[in-house]
Parts: C-alpha cells; sequence; structure tokens
C-alpha cells in the first residue's frame, strides 16, 4: 500500500514518531501483566511487597518454575503441574484434529455442495457459539453418564468437538466461501467424487485457515477450566485445574513465585503458538475467513 | 452405500454410472453435514429445551421435574442481584464490545504504516489471547489491588495522591472487568483489522488518493467501509466472548464487592451449582440465551441480508 | 469401655488387614475433598495411610477453590452422570439434601460397631444422620466465633484483648493510632457473613441468633435487634483496610502474623496459618471468644458423605467410615485444622490452649445453651437461603447508602424467597 505517512516533511517525520510512540505505549499495556508474571516468577519470596511489582529481582532463581513443574503440593500429591500438562496435551490434539476436521467438511459441504436450507443448518449451527458453557454443564453431565464416558478422558474430548464444532465451520464455510467455485464445478463435471474433489482442490489450498482453526481450537481447549474440571477423572485433570488448584491452595506465606511459575507453564504451549504461528494466524485471517 | 434396486445395474454405461454418481453427490454432503447437525440440535437446542423445562421446575440441588409454572422467573424479576447482573452486562459488554473495536482498529491502522519490527509488536498485541484469565487473573487482581498494584507503584514514585482503586470500588469495579477484558481481546481484533486492511485493493486507495483526499479522509470514507465483514466477525467473536466471561470475573473480582460484579454468568452459575437452585438458574440463563437472541438475530439477519444485495 | 473398644477395634483392624492382604487387588475408595492446603493435606493424608495399612486404596480427588464451590460443581457433575464418588466432602443441611435424593448409603453397622451414639456429641450426630440412619462421618468441629490478635500489636497500641463489642471499637481505634490496621478482613461474601453472625451473636444473644438466622423468624430478622446488630457490623468496617475487597482470609490472617494488622474475626482454621508459621498460641498470637459471644459457640462441622455404592468399594468405604473417628487420623487432623475432635474421649495434652478452650467451651454450650450452628458455614440453614442472606449481608456491607431498616427488611425477603 502506497498510503504511509512519508519521511519527507518535518511534520511527516514529528507523526512518524508520534506514531512509534503510540504503538510502543500500547506494547507496553499488552506487556505489563506477562512482565509482572515472569519477574514474579523468578524472584526468591522475600523479594515479592508490595507496590515492587515490577522491579528486577536482586537474586534471580528457577526454584519456583522446577517447584511448580515437579514439587509442589495440591492435595496429598506433590507432583507440581507437570503430570497434568501432560494430561492436557492427551485431550487437547485429539480434541483439535476431529474438530478441524469436521469444521473443514461442514465448510466444505456448506459451500461447495449447497442445498436447500443449507444456509439455514449453518445459522443453527452458529448459535451454537453463544451458548454459555455453564447452562450445559448439567445435562452434558448425565448425557456421558448415558454414554458411560463420564470422568474419562474420551469424554472430555467428545464435550470439547461438540462444542469447537460451530467456530471450526464458521472458519472454514467462509473461507470456502471465497475459493473460486468454477474449479469445483469443472470437477464434478469430470465425475470426480465428493471427497476427491475435497482431498485435491479444497484442502491444498486451506492451509492458512486450518492454522486459524487450529489455533483457535488449540486455544480454547487449552484454557478451558470449566469443562475440564467438571468432567474429567482424578487421574485425567488438566493443567487449567491443576493450576487452579495450586492458586487456591495456600499454608502460611502464599507462594505468589510458584504460582506466577506455574501460570507461566501452563501458558506456555499457546503462547508459543502464538509466537510462531501468530503470522499465519494473521495470513490466514487475510485469506479470507474474515471476509464472509 | 448399495445401490437400490431400482436402480441401472453399475458399470452399464456412462448414463448410468452419472445418475448414480448424481444420487450419490446430492446425497453426500447432506451425510456429512449430519452428524454436526445432529449433535447441535441435541447438545445444543436439546439442552436449552432441557433448561427451559427446568426453568419450569422447582429444582433444587439436582435436576426434578416438579412443575411450578413461572414462578422461578417471578422470582427473578425481584431479585435484586439479578438486575445487577444483567445491568452489568449491558455496560460491560457495551463497553468491551466498542473499546476493543476501536481500539482494534486504531491499532491495525497504526501498524499498516510500514512500521518496522512489525511482527514483533503484531506478537504483542496478539499474545493475550493466547493465555486464560485463570492464568491472567491473578495478576490483574495484583495490578489493580490499591495496595499491591500500579496505586502503590505510582504513590512510591512520590505521587502520594495518586488513586486508582476501582478494584475496591462498588461503583467503579465493572470497569476493571473492562479493562482486563480489552486487555486480552483487542489484540485479537486488531489482528482482524490489520487482515482485513492487507486484503483491500490497493486501486481504490490510489484513486482516492490521487482524488486529493487526506490520509483519515481516505481511512474514514474508503477504508472502513470495506471493512463491514471484518466488523461483523469481531462483533460475533467479542459478544461470544462478552457473553461468556466467566472466568475474568471469577479471577478478577469474584463477583465483589458485594455482587457489585456480577455478571448473569456468574449468577447462573452461583444458584444452580453452590446455592441448589437449579430452577432459579435455568430461569437465569434461559433469559440470558433471549436477550443474546434478541440482540444477535436482527443484526445477524441485516449483515447476511445487506451481503447477499450487496 | 473404651479400652474394651479399642481392643476390639485393633482386633479387626489386625483380621482386616490380613484379609485384604491376601486379596490381589485391593478395594479402592475415591474421596473428593477440598482439603488443599499444606497443613490439611498433610493431615488427610493420614487417614490415607490408615487406609492403606488395611489395604484399601484412596483415590484422592482434591479440588481447591472458592471454599467448596468447584469441588461441588464436580460433584454434582459426577452424581448427574451417576458416577459419584466413594465419599465426598459434604456438610451441615446439605447432607440432608443429598439424602432426600437417595445417593448417599448408609453407615449403621460400622456406627453400631464402633459405638457413634455413645461417642459423638448428639449435636454433630444428629447432623450425620439422614432419616435415622449414619450417613456421613464427622472429622472435627470447628467454632467461628472467634477473635485473633497479634499481642505486640496490642501491647503497643495499650490495649487488651477486647471482650465486648464496645471494647472492640476502642481497642480499634487505639490500635488505628498506633499506626496499625485495627481488623484485618478479606472482602468475600462468605468472610462479611463471618463476621456478622458473630456480631449478631453478641448483640442479640443466643436465643436471638437461632431465632433469626436457624428458625428464620420473621420478626426477628426484621425486627430492632436485627437493624442494631446491622448497623455494628457495619461500623466494623471503619476498623478495616481500604483493599480488602477479594482478599482471601488467609491473607488476612498473615496481615495479623506480619504485624500490619491488630485482629481478626475468623473461625478456627485461622490457627493452621498461626501454627504452619511457626507461632505459638498464647505467647506469638492471642485466642479468644469473639467480643460479646463468650457464652457462645457457633460450630462448623466438617464430614465426609458417603454416596451408595456398591460391593468392594463399598467395604472399602465402610472401612473409611471407620478410619474417619481413629483417634491418630483425629488428632493428627485436627492439630493441622486448627479445630477440635469430633468425639470428644481424645487426649488433649498434644493441643494448644486455644484448642483445648475450644473444647471446654463446647462441651460447656451444649449443656448450657449457647451451642449454636454457623450460618456462615452452611450448617444453620440450606444453600439458597444461606445465598440469599449472603447477598444481603455483602451487599449492604459494601454499599454506601443501604439503610440497616431497608437490609434487615430484605433479610426477611431473603428468608421467603427462597421457600
Amino acid at each position: 500500500m502506497d498510503n504511509v505517512i512519508r519521511r519527507r516533511t518535518l511534520g511527516a517525520r514529528a507523526a512518524r514518531v508520534t506514531l512509534y510512540a503510540a504503538l510502543l505505549l500500547a506494547a507496553l499495556f499488552y506487556l505489563l501483566p506477562l512482565a509482572v508474571m515472569l519477574i514474579t516468577s523468578v524472584k526468591p519470596l522475600a523479594e515479592i511487597t508490595p507496590g515492587t511489582l515490577l522491579a528486577l529481582p536482586q537474586e534471580p532463581t528457577l526454584a519456583p518454575w522446577t517447584k511448580a513443574w515437579g514439587e509442589a503440593c495440591t492435595g496429598m500429591r506433590c507432583e507440581g503441574v507437570g503430570v497434568y500438562f501432560f494430561n492436557s496435551i492427551a485431550i487437547v490434539v485429539p480434541a483439535v484434529l476431529i474438530s478441524t476436521l469436521i469444521g473443514a467438511l461442514n465448510g466444505y459441504a456448506l459451500t461447495k455442495w449447497r442445498f436447500k436450507g443449507s444456509e439455514l443448518l449453518f445459522a443453527l449451527m452458529l448459535f451454537g457459539c453463544f451458548i454459555p458453557f455453564q447452562v450445559v454443564l448439567l445435562p452434558m453431565a448425565q448425557t456421558l453418564g448415558w454414554l458411560g464416558l463420564s470422568s474419562s478422558r474420551a469424554g472430555l474430548i467428545l464435550v470439547h468437538v461438540i462444542f469447537g464444532v460451530a467456530f471450526t465451520t464458521l472458519f472454514f464455510r467462509n473461507f470456502y466461501v471465497a475459493v473460486p467455485t468454477e474449479l469445483v464445478s469443472a470437477a464434478k463435471l469430470d465425475g470426480a467424487g465428493f471427497f476427491r474433489i475435497f482431498w485435491r482442490i479444497l484442502l491444498p489450498v486451506s492451509a492458512p485457515i486450518i492454522v486459524v482453526s487450529v489455533i483457535w481450537q488449540f486455544t480454547q481447549i487449552w484454557n478451558d477450566f470449566l469443562f475440564g474440571v467438571a468432567f474429567s477423572g482424578h487421574d485425567t485433570q488438566p493443567v487449567t485445574v491443576a493450576l487452579n488448584n495450586l492458586v487456591n491452595t495456600s499454608t502460611g506465606a502464599k507462594e505468589y513465585n510458584v504460582d506466577m511459575a506455574a501460570a507461566m507453564i501452563a501458558a506456555l504451549p499457546t503462547l508459543v503458538v502464538y509466537v510462531l504461528a501468530g503470522k499465519y494466524f494473521v495470513r490466514g485471517l487475510t485469506a479470507g475467513s474474515v471476509k464472509g | 452405500m448399495s445401490p437400490s434396486p431400482s436402480m441401472a445395474r453399475p458399470a452399464d454405461g456412462p448414463g448410468a454410472r452419472r445418475s448414480r454418481a448424481g444420487t450419490l453427490h446430492a446425497w453426500l454432503p447432506k451425510l456429512v453435514l449430519a452428524p454436526s447437525v445432529a449433535i447441535s440440535l441435541f447438545f445444543v437446542y436439546g439442552f436449552m429445551l432441557w433448561t427451559f423445562i427446568l426453568s419450569l421446575t422447582n429444582s433444587r440441588m439436582l435436576p426434578s421435574y416438579e412443575f411450578v409454572g413461572f414462578a422461578q422467573y417471578a422470582r427473578l424479576m425481584t431479585n435484586d442481584r439479578w438486575w445487577v447482573a444483567s445491568s452489568n452486562l449491558v455496560v460491560f459488554g457495551g463497553l468491551f464490545v466498542a473499546i476493543c473495536l476501536v481500539l482494534g482498529l486504531l491499532l491495525a491502522i497504526l501498524l499498516d504504516q510500514r512500521i518496522r519490527q512489525e511482527g514483533a509488536l503484531r506478537t504483542v498485541y496478539l499474545y493475550p489471547m493466547a493465555l486464560s484469565f485463570i492464568v491472567t487473573g491473578v495478576v490483574w487482581k495484583w495490578l489493580l489491588n490499591p495496595g499491591l498494584g500500579i496505586q502503590a507503584m505510582v504513590r512510591g514514585w512520590g505521587f502520594e495522591e495518586f488513586r486508582f482503586d476501582w478494584l475496591v470500588d462498588p461503583d467503579m469495579a465493572v470497569y476493571t472487568l473492562v479493562i482486563a477484558a480489552v486487555w486480552q481481546a483487542s489484540g485479537f481484533v486488531m489482528a482482524l483489522f490489520l487482515a482485513g486492511l492487507r486484503g483491500i485493493d490497493d486501486s481504490i486507495l490510489k484513486a482516492a488518493q490521487l482524488d486529493g483526499a487526506s490520509l483519515p479522509r481516505v481511512y474514514w470514507r474508503v477504508v472502513i467501509p470495506c471493512l463491514r465483514p471484518v466488523v461483523f466477525s469481531a462483533v460475533m467473536i467479542l459478544s461470544h466472548i462478552a457473553i461468556k466471561s466467566f472466568d475474568l470475573v471469577v479471577a478478577l473480582t469474584g463477583g465483589g464487592p458485594g455482587y457489585a460484579t456480577d455478571l448473569p454468568a456468574t449468577f447462573m452459575y452461583t444458584h444452580a451449582f453452590t446455592r441448589a437452585q437449579v430452577g432459579l438458574g435455568s430461569a437465569s440463563a434461559m433469559l440470558m440465551l433471549g436477550g443474546v437472541l434478541a440482540i444477535l438475530i436482527p443484526y445477524l439477519y441485516s449483515e447476511l441480508r445487506s451481503r447477499r444485495h450487496g | 469401655m473404651v479400652s474394651f473398644d479399642k481392643t476390639t477395634l485393633a482386633l479387626t483392624t489386625s483380621l482386616a488387614a490380613a484379609v485384604t492382604f491376601s486379596s490381589v487387588q485391593a478395594a479402592e475408595v475415591e474421596v473428593l475433598h477440598w482439603w488443599t492446603s499444606g497443613g490439611e493435606a498433610r493431615a488427610a493424608n493420614v487417614l490415607k495411610e490408615l487406609m492403606e495399612a488395611e489395604g484399601y486404596g484412596w483415590e484422592d480427588f482434591a479440588v481447591a477453590g472458592g471454599g467448596g464451590e468447584t469441588a461441588m460443581t464436580v460433584l454434582k457433575s459426577r452424581a448427574m452422570s451417576g458416577n459419584p464418588p466413594s465419599a465426598a466432602q459434604i456438610k451441615g443441611p446439605e447432607i440432608q439434601e443429598w439424602g432426600e435424593l437417595g445417593l448417599l448409603g448408609e453407615l449403621d453397622e460400622v456406627a453400631e460397631a464402633e459405638g457413634w451414639d455413645e461417642l459423638l456429641p448428639p449435636t454433630v450426630a444428629d447432623v450425620m444422620r439422614y432419616d435415622g440412619s449414619y450417613v456421613a462421618v464427622p472429622v472435627n468441629v470447628h467454632r467461628v466465633n472467634w477473635l485473633w490478635a497479634n499481642p505486640e500489636v496490642l501491647d503497643e497500641a495499650g490495649v487488651e484483648m477486647p471482650t465486648t463489642l464496645d471494647e472492640l471499637f476502642e481497642a480499634g481505634e487505639a490500635i488505628r493510632e498506633a499506626g496499625y490496621i485495627p481488623l484485618a478482613h478479606g472482602g468475600q461474601a462468605w468472610q462479611d457473613a463471618t463476621v456478622f453472625e458473630s456480631v449478631l451473636l453478641a448483640t442479640g444473644g443466643t436465643e436471638f441468633y437461632q431465632q433469626a438466622l436457624v428458625d428464620l423468624d420473621e420478626e426477628a430478622l426484621g425486627g430492632e435487634t436485627m437493624v442494631e446488630a446491622l448497623e455494628t457490623f457495619k461500623r466494623l468496617r471503619e476498623l478495616m483496610d481500604d483493599d480488602m475487597s477479594g482478599r482471601d482470609w488467609n491473607i488476612a490472617t498473615s496481615m495479623v502474623i506480619e504485624g500490619d494488622a491488630g485482629m481478626q474475626l475468623m473461625g478456627d482454621w485461622a490457627k493452621g496459618e498461626f501454627t504452619a508459621a511457626g507461632l505459638t498460641a498464647g505467647e506469638d498470637y492471642l485466642c479468644a471468644a469473639a467480643p460479646g459471644t463468650q457464652d457462645a459457640f457457633t460450630f462448623n462441622i466438617d464430614s465426609l458423605a458417603m454416596f451408595r455404592v456398591e460391593g468392594e468399594e463399598r467395604e472399602a468405604q465402610q472401612a473409611l467410615a471407620r478410619l474417619a473417628l481413629e483417634p491418630t487420623f483425629q488428632e493428627a487432623f485436627n492439630l493441622a485444622k486448627g479445630s477440635i475432635p469430633a468425639r470428644p474421649d481424645l487426649d488433649m495434652s498434644e493441643f494448644d490452649q486455644c484448642a483445648r478452650q475450644s473444647l471446654e467451651d463446647f462441651q460447656h454450650t451444649a449443656d448450657a445453651g449457647g451451642l449454636v450452628p454457623s450460618m456462615a458455614h452452611g450448617m444453620a440453614v440450606r444453600a439458597d437461603v444461606q445465598g440469599a442472606i449472603f447477598d444481603v449481608v455483602t451487599n449492604y456491607f459494601n454499599s454506601r447508602d443501604m439503610a440497616a431498616e431497608e437490609a434487615a427488611e430484605r433479610m426477611v425477603n431473603a428468608a421467603q424467597a427462597a421457600l
């Protein structure tokens, strides 16, 4: 784009400085909580006093991190959040993959194989995005009981897939709308089948939106607490539940540094995903998912 | 997928194959969609219906089916806390969506000026979306706590009169929710708008600039109207976040001071799960859903309609 | 009698151990609880070890947060799915509610074999029974109406431990003048209610407390004594700091420990914090009945309710019920929790003076009247009424302009709304 503020005149240069100042100020606002978390997590407990949230540690230490990962106690178990971290992975990976796949097929069917009422079906499914999860807690518990999946990992994965499909369908549908229909029509005339067209034509161009869908689902499911606490067994609890237990458990001096380290550990996977894939995320959104 | 007897034998000729394929083609998309639609019908609409039925009962700790008509709704109407929660949602939701849109758009436009280190800045703006409030709630609680956080810090710098105690002020506490929620979601909205800006055809802008329009004018008259679909997506996602803001309230204020920062989601949860009033909780959930519908359906309708014509 | 019981107990214990050790797969109990803080968890671990010594397995399902709110959500979800744990930390009238749903299993055999009827004080036993049968086992008795203080702060302010509400306000003023926060408090609904019920008890006495917060008598709830109690309660706010909103109770306690604040009105679980900080009762910190409530005892009993389960799990569950009243566990658990054992026949020599006073007051008030259930801790009324009262109390306490009369009126409505 050419509509940039150019560096020609003095005024324009001043505008440029203001621009950077504004952007940096905003960056500070966004970074503040993370900075506090990070700084606190490497401070010895004695250095954590009121009004010194942003003071750098005098004697930096990694002890809170090792404690949060493998030693901190919740209840009778003193194994930190490490074990639960892997529980989370075992739940998130299948749930993200399944919901993304279903969303892709749905989006494809809704845009390239339109039929009477397909828009209505889409609108119906879209509403699933807006149901508050607290509302479904009890009926879901009962349903999982009927299915014999209560307190199991499979049950929790199922729940995440069910309430994730609405979003993934929305993403893929909006993306596929922008993919030219001519190719698909031509392939149909050649007698290519439903899945063949999906596999050969749609899927190869789907990389950007798959990134968007995976990031979104990964973040949502990884950060979920409510379903995780209500539908998991004592040995399949996700990391957010462990974190909640840790943060809400204290005797004597509250170990803020360990709490913060645990919070950082719990947040690390999503943070890494956003930092590494953030570029593709924006690119994926550009590629059409937001254009509808 | 066995062929029906009325169909021609397989591989008899191209015509036959096409007709069979045609039937399959007609049915496969629907078959593929069927599980999702069924899931949606059962787990979203079925559960809503179930919740509605419960709202007509006097269910206490667990669901029971002793019907009391609309008594739970009547009780809700006389419940002061419910009204506080509802008006909080209006204030919080309205401010949250509006500020996120404005801030997101502003940041996106600023970031779209060929900025050095754009990638790094973008990541910084975007990362809060990656965190859950279980994680960041504790930090925000610190930052906003007058005795520990920003107020104490600024006072420590020598500004003894500095006040920033919204968190403990019943009239202002709801705005702390807005601050934290905007912090979390505005970067995401920025990314949406940035994506939208990148998608705008350069030639339109060039033409406008050649006409001598000033930069702000170009943005106001040409660029922003192009972003309408982005606004639509953003509003959908933001209202989804606003309605579901549950973790945020629990982590940041616990609904307090008093119940000054209660939202319908926390109201529903508290009554259904900790106060053994599943009936009343269900009634509040139905009203909440009704409110969502009342706002979303006209919006969805007008947006989808105008796009079809546009 | 006691020694005989102990012999049979030992005998059955070793027998059970012999039997279960021979079996390949041990029966397990799954226990849902929110004893997650360090001391509590260590104490609960004693029970786990007792179970394991008899060859039973213990699956620990601990869910922290919100005074058990999250754990209750999990429990309801589990119950709805037809898969409840073997035992869960449930207390007070809520035990009755679970009983009414037909989800609890009875413990009458164990109770009879162990002589619970004689062992447990009648007040405690009543809470544990549903429809005449024992369905839960008590693990402790907390006293809620306590005042805790830092003696150094009191000395510096030149005041004694207050014994009346007037003295409390005077002491508070002196402490403030000495440069400390008079009363440490956390602005959460249940903490507000905890302070409120002690003030109400001091203002109106046991009988009034019983009428208002247990029987929900309209005249008591809306009457002048209530207005007076509410006004006094609101005045206490002046003794607290401005940053209290949302503060956890143990942070407030640590303010007393650190010497930032002079006093705290809190149940005796606060003692767990003092103990964990290595302080000695009577020297490093002081305890006394909440001002004006010397002749009363608001109790809060933690208990494990047993869900209806079958076969081996039931066998393990019965063992759990028996072991929960075992002296070793009762002593270890209550030393850590700050409460007193649910069975009054134990040797109290290990306990500090606060706990001994608590036991003495418990027995005294049980005989003379004055033993009342705590409303703030779900022992007096059902969860819906309790919640409605919480709303009124916390809203009034935090509101700038609500009159006590209006709050009292709302109190009456709160009691009605839940019917």
